[in-house]
């Protein structure tokens, strides 16, 4: 179960209480009756899906109840940074990467196997 | 190929079962191919089968990154059924049960079809009308389902607490009979010796890390870790990584991975005789034929490539099991695992050509892609081979986000499924 730092309540709390709720950095049209069908496909449904670091919206759900962006790995779940709504992004460089660390799924123990 | 047969049995066992060749080959790859299928798991496998078989197309190449039936195919719960409600779905996964029936002869390889009935229980008033509504949907369409009273529920599977004092009540099921389950690993297998045996390369550990195209923006081949491989038709049968791979070529996908987990328990003597799966509690619990329970969770509630899962889900689950059937309370689980499954935000998947000429993909089946693995084989393989998709496929496609024509299976059924 992950732990996660809420920006709001400055604590690190079980995973249970959090929700996640999709991409960040996302600006929501304010024109929707007049975009096209191609434009509103690429906001509305098209994902990026990354595999490893990407940016994403979680809200503290059963706790404070706000939004915050985080930004995390996706292939060891782990969270580099997480920061409050309207901020902007994180300069990850002074972070330390993720996969850095000891990483033991599927993917980095048994994927090259031979 | 030396065929698989009670004569055959009797010969190795004569003399010391020193003659079985092997199943399938791992060739060298060649530079070039008329077909290259990437992924060998169930769907990209028998894709690859079904060239070989219906369309003559033979000189096809199918790259995988880890083993053969190592992704989900591996990983799943084994269930089958088409009791789907909306008439696109009820199509392609029908056309999957009917050809499972068939499966072992036709691949001559045992894969364990076994109709043994799936029972999806209804808990509340609103399951009771959702699932009659299935059922009705279902018999138009010439499938079978039928709606059961928690006695005749009881009948069919006896471990299952009917009382009216349990946590989760059930007032009533519904019974697809010619659901069931399969091998999953026996399924990757057959269509890998058979496809193999019509000429199908097999190329295990390799991994695709580049999709080429041609000055006009057609499929040429692709870049992998043992070097190029040229071809014009590329199909993309990846489950958790195919927006990995159509990044590569440029094409955003309406997909998310989540992790899905499943379990087993201590093998027992035989107890379960049939599927039960409950959407309201969210579980999913049959019987292999080694003995175990296997046991389906849901998916994590956030994205994910780490083939995990949390462990709060699958303690969901099984306090959901111990519910519904209170004799395994004291079962001790043995393995969970997780694979990575793309969801669609309609919850039906994508079987089509793709903006890229040359470029097809075979996605999305989310949480429910086992089931369907010979009918979405053999239709890709039909999408492939005339680059026109089937008419069971049709209505599959990547444009449905642009056009609105979705197929709301989620809607539907409520849960990922």
């Amino acid at each position: 179960m992950l732990l996660i730092y809420c920006p709001y309540c400055e604590e690190e709390r079980s995973e249970l209480e959090f929700r996640q709720a999709g991409d960040a950095h996302i600006a929501r049209p304010t024109n929707m009756t007049e975009m096209t069908d191609e434009d509103f496909e690429a906001f509305f449904f098209l994902r990026d899906n990354v595999k490893g670091l990407t940016f994403e919206r979680w809200r503290h759900l059963n706790g404070c109840g706000r939004f915050f962006n985080a930004a995390r790995d996706t292939v060891s779940d782990k969270f580099l940074t997480t920061y409050k709504a309207g901020l902007p992004r994180p300069d990850l460089s002074t972070l330390r990467p993720a996969t850095e660390a000891i990483v033991e799924t599927y993917e980095a123990t048994e994927s090259d196997a031979k | 190929m030396r065929k698989y047969s009670v004569f055959a049995v009797a010969r190795e066992a004569m003399r010391g079962h020193r003659g079985w060749e092997a199943q399938w080959t791992s060739p060298e790859p060649r530079k070039e191919y008329d077909v290259i299928i990437i992924g060998a798991g169930g769907h990209g496998l028998g894709t690859a089968y079904y060239l070989a078989k219906e369309h003559g197309i033979t000189n096809i190449a199918v790259l995988e990154k880890g083993w053969l039936g190592g992704g989900n195919t591996g990983r799943n719960t084994t269930i089958i059924r088409s009791n789907y409600l909306y008439d696109e779905s009820a199509g392609i996964y029908d056309h999957a049960l009917k050809l499972w029936d068939g499966l072992s002869q036709d691949l001559n390889y045992n894969v364990m079809y076994s109709a043994r009935g799936v029972m999806m229980l209804s808990h509340n008033i609103h399951d009771q009308q959702v699932f009659k509504r299935h059922i009705h949907a279902n018999r138009l369409n010439g499938i079978d389902n039928e709606w059961l009273t928690p006695e005749q529920a009881k009948e069919f599977c006896p471990p299952l607490d009917i009382s009216r004092t349990a946590r989760y009540p059930i007032n009533g099921a519904a019974l697809q009979r010619r659901g069931g389950t399969a091998r999953h690993d026996a399924v990757a297998w057959g269509y890998a010796r058979a496809a193999a045996d019509r000429g199908v390369h097999i190329i295990q550990n390799c991994e695709v890390t580049g999709i080429r195209r041609n000055p006009d923006g057609s499929v040429a081949g692709v870049d992998t870790n043992r070097g190029q491989i040229n071809a014009k038709k590329v199909g993309v049968v990846a489950a958790g990584h195919t927006s990995v791979l159509m990044e590569m070529a440029g094409v955003r996908m309406p997909l998310v991975s989540y992790p899905l987990q499943a379990l087993v328990s201590e093998p027992i003597k035989p107890i379960f005789p049939c599927v039960v799966m409950s959407n309201t509690v969210h579980a999913y619990i049959s019987q292999s034929d080694k003995g175990e329970l296997v046991i389906g969770a849901g998916t994590d509630q956030y994205s994910s490539y780490s083939q995990t899962g949390g462990l709060q889900i699958i303690t969901h689950t099984l306090d959901a099991i111990c519910e519904l059937f209170p004799i395994f309370r004291r079962m001790k689980m043995m393995r969970s695992w997780g694979g990575i499954v793309d969801v669609t935000p309609d919850r039906s998947p994508i079987l089509a050509k793709t903006p890229v000429p040359g470029l097809y993909v075979n996605c999305g089946w989310g949480t429910g892609g086992f089931k369907a693995t010979p009918g979405s084989a053999n239709v890709f393989a039909h999408t492939i081979a005339n680059d026109a998709p089937h008419k069971i496929n049709a209505p599959f496609t990547l444009e449905r986000f642009r056009s609105g024509r979705l197929i709301d299976e989620a809607a539907a059924a409520a849960v990922a499924h």
